[in-house]
């Protein structure tokens, strides 16, 4: 079980728990603004962009070379960019905190 | 602003793409009134790009990836009405009739009916029980036990447009000895120019799934020993199962009952209205006039269905607007992932981007004159973002450090100084 905390642009945050699935899909469940996932969670469509808190980021598994270059010129990329499809729920991100990038 | 739509029915035909997005925007953007959400497909509605993609790799009995949870509708109050076919439909009443003869009435309609895989008509082709399309979950599910039954896994693939291609790729992964079938000179003719017809062609050589082009088949026969797929020039191929992707007819039925307009497709104006009043038609079944393009058109993309459903939703909840999204689309065979954006139709000339530090990675660039017309990005996501910024900016684009892989691939490099296009 993972506790996963979003904060959207307008600063409202939203706290789930998980199991499964991944960051994007959880999201889109719980409607949490700003997160589409258009794509399914395929690394497609660049909707599910996310600033992943400091001490969290560097705990996830880099990102693949087709993700970094998604995020390279999206809006608001920052050095926690991350595109949340591509982040696992387990018990790794208990406590990880999302800021929603666009 | 009309809001107040307690009392009134929103029925939505199509429970895919479109129609399952289409419910949650009516909700979001304020529909008060009943929600009736149908499809012929049992499953709660998924995704289907999976489908030819990972899924058919999957073990036996996994899940379809839901669009939505069933919590969700629940939720969201909207009526799921899964496993039942709309048999007709009543304008002047403003009903519909399931099945089942259970009889519906609306305010609002929305058709989301979608399009369905073609067989061609080849002699033998539609009584052979080894042909199988691949648009829906269970037309996937029989893939995969047919394959799984094949005692040789040979797979002929009649047609190498994208939805050929990529279940081709996914048989061939599996250890499939998989042959593609093409009448046209080359492969995805329709859908991409030369220059990404000919890497793809190479692609999947390399990783032995067999091309044929210009083939045309003439006969299919069925026998103990498998199945003989025959062609007009002589040649001959064994298979244990075909699958048939030559492409896909909008299921316009029911818009033809009503008398709505037709044309390849329903015709809808730019806000996505049919004909018929209190009628909307979105998603693949839709002929819709792009304001953008200044041409009639009818896309197969899940970006087409999502935006779509955005903006039918926004119009019948009293917030009229108009569909004018810039089109996007993606493709994943083997290890390379496709990526398009813009429409190139049109265009007048093309530049290649060739990233050379990285393999298989590069990106086509299509001009009309000076106007970026379109992006395809070849494992190459940057090219696809920033092509998706540049085409909706209508920025102006140096063609020559572009197509010079030396000068770094940069948005402030790769913009012409004089702002944009018109
Ligand atoms: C295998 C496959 C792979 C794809 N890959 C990609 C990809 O990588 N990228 C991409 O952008 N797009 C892809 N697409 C295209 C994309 O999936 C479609 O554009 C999208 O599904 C269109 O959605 P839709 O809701 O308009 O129509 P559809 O998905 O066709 O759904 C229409 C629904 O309407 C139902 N229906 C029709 N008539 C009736 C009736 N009378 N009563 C009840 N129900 C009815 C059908 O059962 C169906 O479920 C792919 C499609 C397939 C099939
Ligand atoms: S959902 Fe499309 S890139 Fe994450």
């Amino acid at each position: 079980m993972a506790k996963i905390t979003y904060i959207t642009k307008s600063g409202e945050t939203f706290e789930y728990e998980a199991t499964s699935g991944n960051l994007m899909e959880l999201a889109v469940k719980n409607k949490v603004p700003g997160i589409d996932g258009d794509c399914g969670g395929v690394c497609s469509c660049a909707t599910c962009h996310v600033h992943v808190a400091p001490e969290f980021y560097g705990k996830l598994d880099a990102p693949s070379e087709i993700e970094s270059d998604m995020l390279e010129f999206d809006d608001n990329v920052s050095e926690y960019s991350r595109l949340c499809c591509q982040i696992p729920v387990s018990d790794l991100v208990d406590g990880i905190k999302v800021e929603v990038a666009n | 602003m009309e809001k107040r739509t307690s009392d009134k029915t929103c029925v939505i035909i199509g429970a895919s793409h479109a129609g399952a997005n289409c419910v949650m925007e009516l909700r979001k953007q304020g529909w008060q009134g009943r929600i009736i959400l149908i499809d012929a497909d049992a499953h709660i509605p998924y995704h289907r790009p999976p489908l030819s993609k990972a899924y058919l790799s999957m073990d036996d009995g996994a899940d379809f990836n839901p669009l939505f949870d069933k919590e969700r509708y629940r939720e969201e109050d909207i009526t799921l009405k899964l496993g039942h076919t709309v048999t007709s439909v009543d304008s002047g009443s403003r009903s519909i009739i399931l099945d089942d003869g259970t009889s519906i009435s609306y305010d609002a309609l929305v058709l989301a009916t979608g399009a369905s895989a073609l067989i061609p008509p080849i002699e033998g082709l539609s009584a052979c029980d080894k042909v199988r399309v691949l648009r829906n979950a269970a037309d996937a599910k029989a893939i995969q036990s047919d394959f799984k039954a094949a005692k040789n896994k040979r797979v002929v693939v009649i047609g190498g447009g994208y939805i050929g291609l990529e279940t081709a790729a996914s048989l061939k992964k599996m250890g499939g000895d998989v042959r593609v079938l093409e009448r046209e000179e080359r492969i995805l003719a329709r859908v991409a120019p030369r220059e990404l017809a000919q890497f793809f062609q190479k692609l999947h050589t390399e990783n032995g799934v067999r091309i044929h082009t210009g083939v045309s088949v003439r006969k299919v026969r069925e026998t103990s020993e498998g199945i003989t797929v025959i062609c007009t020039d002589g040649s001959t191929y064994k298979a244990d199962f075909i699958l048939v992707g030559t492409g896909v007819r909008p299921n316009v039925f029911l818009a033809e009952q009503m008398g709505a307009d037709l044309e390849n497709g329903i015709k809808v104006n730019d806000q996505l209205q049919t004909a018929v009043e209190g009628v909307w038609a979105i998603g693949d079944v839709a002929q819709f006039y792009h304001p953008r393009y200044k041409k009639w058109m009818r896309l197969e993309s899940v970006q087409n269905a999502v935006d779509q459903a955005k903006v039918v939703a926004s119009n019948i909840t009293g917030s009229p607007k108009v569909y004018d999204a810039l089109p996007w689309f993606w493709s994943d065979q083997f290890h390379v992932k496709l990526q398009m954006v813009g429409l190139s139709a049109g265009y007048t000339d093309l530049v290649v981007r060739t990233e050379t530090d990285r393999e298989d990675c590069f990106s086509i660039w299509y001009f009309k004159n000076n106007e970026l017309l379109a992006v395809d990005a070849v494992n190459n996501g940057k090219a696809f973002v920033l092509g998706t910024k540049f085409v909706k900016n209508k920025t102006l684009v140096d063609k020559k450090k572009l197509g010079d892989s030396t000068i770094p691939f940069k948005p402030n490099v790769l913009m012409k100084k004089e702002s944009n296009v018109d």
